[in-house]
């Protein structure tokens, strides 16, 4: 237990790219589908829930020796509540806009399967630094995902990026695409993306073997 | 009388998907030469744009090997023109191309092409454009305006992905006013305006904004329908469940619902039974499954038509038709000959994987039977090697 | 080791108590931390947002002051500029008697310059929430804005756009001989057909929107105007 991680770059990237929580591991899809309308929006809520995630992973890995496993999820979900309730605070600190266009989904971080797995599956077995190194890459590849999701819908839903217009006045909104319809249409058609990406990476990978690919 | 033991399929025959759909696309001609004679260049231009997409959309996805089927076999062209003929014909063509992409890619390809996928494609494509492009896709323009054979509607020719320019300014340089340009739904829904009978049926008195004649695609029904390259069923069971609900509205209260005949013969319902509806791999197989689909059509054309802010809805009444076709096919399996239905009472159901009845194939003539499906033509390609294949 | 192999691996409950407990004080530590730090922030945004949202439909506005119209006709005024708990006493106070918020939008020279207020009614997805400004001088709606709306982009959303619908502003609400209801009622009429300065002209294809604007608009106008009506004197300078 609590064996120092042998290299810190592959354990924040791990987060970012292989076990990517949108793209790879299809988690909290909630967030993901409803408040990518803009670029802005995704930026945000991605910030706020990689916050989270480091304060939770670090406080569940400071008081992993202390709590008993019985009480561990009781535990874990008292405490990202905590620091969902002190985002939610900063948001509205920041901009009211800002806490409208998100709404109830800052609240919904609490049961973003993301944070309590991570709590789990990794903060409650290491000490704080490799955990919040590993939230930090989680956090990371969720706000990329979300981004991800934000900007193709901005781009053809409000014809903008973060708010700036692209192709001028007459341009056509894509209404579907700030609805949430638009949002299944671009997850799907990002995870058809990667799916084809690393299809073709194992079939070269293969290849370079020379070993007929076996699944 | 010879009693013949045999297992499906049972009938074989020499009538392949492409023939089937090259009679299709025969006998949409006519409607398609009407419609042109309706809207001018316009109309001939969006439904080249769009059988264009289509056929582009099919090639690439038949050539990267995600789809099987070949570009031959004319489904690529009735879903475009099907698709250009339910847009209206000022539709903007850079919107079309938009349409008709999604409707081979999402409609048809990811769900393996011709024969798997489970929604008409037609269909997807225009639902993507209705609620990518609700105001564009509303917009119709009066049919038989002067000079339609020499320009195009303005709103054609936008400027891909901008805005198409405002027709009613156009309307007005033809001394029209801008409401004339609704369509007969519209008007009824939203100002209360019931069109009459013989302007619906033929479309021929003067500038009704009306999509392609019901009468004509009546008639190439009915010649489709006799060729046994539809079934009669399903647009039977459409247009009578859908006249009927009508009818029974129409005498509870005459003044608040609009006479059954308005209800059959505007908007797309006459094109959307008889094209849409039947197409062969999203409707169901068994007759009695024929008339259940066709009934729940109709009712929901009914129930969208006159109880939703919707002005149309056909389309939607379709695609949920087509999302419940599996399980209409499931309840309504016919018995297998030689078992009663008192038989099947007393024992599990053992499923035929599908209808055993000979009248369940009605599709094709005495001679002929179940399209041979020619999956994964294009797959393996020459150049693999054998063991890179999937297992 | 033998011992834990017999006995099963179990926590006492006061150790999971404690724990609990623990956590919990932190927790609460961090969240009180967290709403203190960003009080003054917050209170201060909702008191712009609320001003911008007043100024943009009483755009001669310079300053506002926060009113409550109570159900016995007195009307209540509210911290404008006052303290915090001035403006809390007052929130509790609504809670229970029903009264009505407005505000009321004072120019350069210190002069009402409009009457601004919330209507709510049912649209095509949800409520559309809308203030719009009331112009006593007029006895007119000078126009509105949108507070919160999920109308279909495209379609219900063009009641903040629509040229032909904005134009129905100023929209007449004169109050009726014995000021007790609005003269004529405010209703939202079929594209086309306004015949009279009190109705309101429909989006043709946004009929729905529409008509919640004109409801929204008529319910707070009938049951807040009659209340303010006598008071608009005295209400006249800051």
């Amino acid at each position: 237990m609590a064996q120092p991680t042998v290299n810190t770059w592959e354990e924040f990237m791990e987060g970012v790219w292989r076990q990517n929580p949108v793209f790879v591991m299809v988690l909290g899809m909630c967030p993901t589908l409803a408040v990518t309308v803009s670029a802005m929006n995704a930026l945000s809520m991605g910030v706020a829930t990689t916050f989270v995630l480091i304060c939770s992973c670090a406080l569940v890995s400071l008081t992993r020796r202390f709590t008993p496993k019985e009480v561990r999820i009781a535990v874990y979900i008292v405490i990202i509540a905590t620091f969902v309730t002190a985002v939610d605070y900063a948001i509205q600190a920041i901009s009211l806009a800002l806490y409208d266009a998100l709404g109830a989904f800052i609240q919904l971080i609490v049961v973003n399967c993301i944070i309590l797995g991570r709590a789990e599956a990794h903060a409650a077995k290491n000490p704080p630094l490799p955990a919040m190194i590993n939230a930090a890459g989680m956090g990371l590849g969720f706000t990329i995902g979300l981004l991800a999701l934000g900007t193709v819908r901005e781009i053809f839903g409000a014809g903008s990026l973060f708010g700036f217009t692209l192709f001028g006045e007459g341009f056509q909104p894509w209404v579907v695409m700030v609805l949430p319809p638009g949002g299944f249409f671009v997850l799907g058609s990002w995870l058809l993306l990667f799916a084809a990406l690393e299809r073709r990476k194992q079939r070269k990978l293969a290849e370079v073997q020379g070993a007929p690919k076996n699944v | 009388m010879t009693i013949e033991i045999r297992s499906a399929p049972h009938i074989k025959s020499t009538t392949s998907v492409e023939q089937i759909m090259r009679h299709v696309v025969w006998s949409l001609l006519p409607v398609c030469a009407f419609y042109v004679y309706q809207y001018g260049l316009s109309a001939l231009a969006s439904m080249v744009v769009v059988t264009a997409s289509c056929l582009a959309t099919e090639r690439l996805f038949v050539k990267t090997g995600t789809q099987s089927g070949d570009i031959r076999d004319f489904s690529a062209v009735i879903t475009g023109l099907l698709l250009a003929l339910s847009l209206p014909p000022g539709f903007p063509l850079w919107m079309g191309v938009v349409a008709g992409f999604v409707a081979i890619a999402m409609g048809k390809a990811l769900f393996g092409g011709i024969g798997f996928n489970v929604f008409n494609p037609a269909l997807v494509g225009r639902a993507f454009a209705q609620a990518a492009f609700p105001q564009a896709i509303a917009s119709y323009t009066p049919s038989f305006l002067p000079g339609r054979f020499y320009e195009m509607i303005p709103s054609s020719m936008a400027f891909p992905l901008m805005q198409p320019a405002d027709v009613s300014e156009w309307l007005k340089l033809k001394h029209l006013d801008a409401l004339a340009g609704a369509t007969p739904l519209a008007k009824w829904k939203f100002e209360g305006v019931l069109a009459s009978a013989e302007e619906l049926v033929t479309s021929l008195s003067g500038h009704m904004a009306v999509g392609p004649s019901p009468a004509l695609i009546l008639v190439c029904g009915i010649y489709l329908a006799f060729r046994r390259h539809l079934d009669w069923r399903i647009p039977a069971a459409i247009l009578g469940c859908a006249g009927l609900t009508a009818w029974l509205l129409f005498a509870f209260s005459p003044e608040r619902y609009p006479n059954p005949f308005f209800m059959l013969f505007s908007g797309g319902l006459i094109l959307g039974a008889i094209y849409m509806a039947t197409d062969m791999a999203t409707s169901p197989v068994t007759p009695k499954g024929m008339w259940v689909y066709g009934a729940l059509i109709g009712l929901l054309t009914v129930v969208i038509r006159y109880y939703s802010g919707l002005p149309e809805g056909v389309m939607y009444a379709i695609l949920l038709g087509n999302a419940a076709t599996p399980l209409i096919e499931k309840i309504t399996q016919p018995t297998p000959f030689g078992k009663s239905a008192l038989a099947r009472l007393g024992q599990a159901k053992r499923g035929a994987s599908y209808a055993l009845h000979p009248g369940y194939i009605s599709r094709e003539d005495a001679g002929a039977v179940t399209p041979k499906k020619r999956f994964l033509r294009n797959k393996p390609k020459p150049n693999e090697r054998p063991g890179e294949r999937e297992p | 080791m033998s011992a834990e192999t017999l006995v099963p691996d179990t926590t006492p409950t006061v150790a999971m108590i404690r724990t609990l407990g623990l956590i919990s004080a932190i927790c609460g530590l961090i969240i009180v931390g967290a709403y203190q730090f960003t009080y003054d922030a917050v209170q201060e945004n909702k008191r712009i947002a609320v001003e911008r949202g007043v100024f943009k439909v009483i755009p001669q506005a310079r300053s506002i002051v926060e009113y409550f119209a109570l159900p016995d006709g007195k009307l209540e005024k509210v911290g404008a500029g006052g303290t915090a708990s001035a403006g809390s006493a007052a929130n509790t106070g609504t809670a229970s008697t029903g009264s009505l918020k407005f505000y009321a939008g004072y120019d350069d020279s210190g002069q009402l310059a409009g009457i601004a207020a919330e209507g709510a009614a049912k649209g095509y997805a949800d409520y559309v929430r809308i203030l719009f400004a009331f112009d006593p001088a007029k006895n007119s709606v000078s126009g509105f804005s949108v507070v919160s709306a999920r109308e279909t982009p495209g379609i219900g959303d063009k009641i903040t756009k629509d040229k032909d619908f904005l134009a129905n502003f100023p929209l007449e609400a004169k109050l009726s001989a014995d000021a007790t209801a609005l003269a004529h009622e405010i209703k939202t009429v079929k594209h086309g057909s306004k015949t009279n300065p009190w109705e309101v002209d429909a989006i043709s294809g946004a009929t729905i929107t529409s008509r919640a604007v004109g409801k929204a608009i008529n319910e707070t106008a009938q049951a807040l105007l009659p209340r303010i009506a006598p008071h608009l004197d005295q209400m006249k300078e800051k």
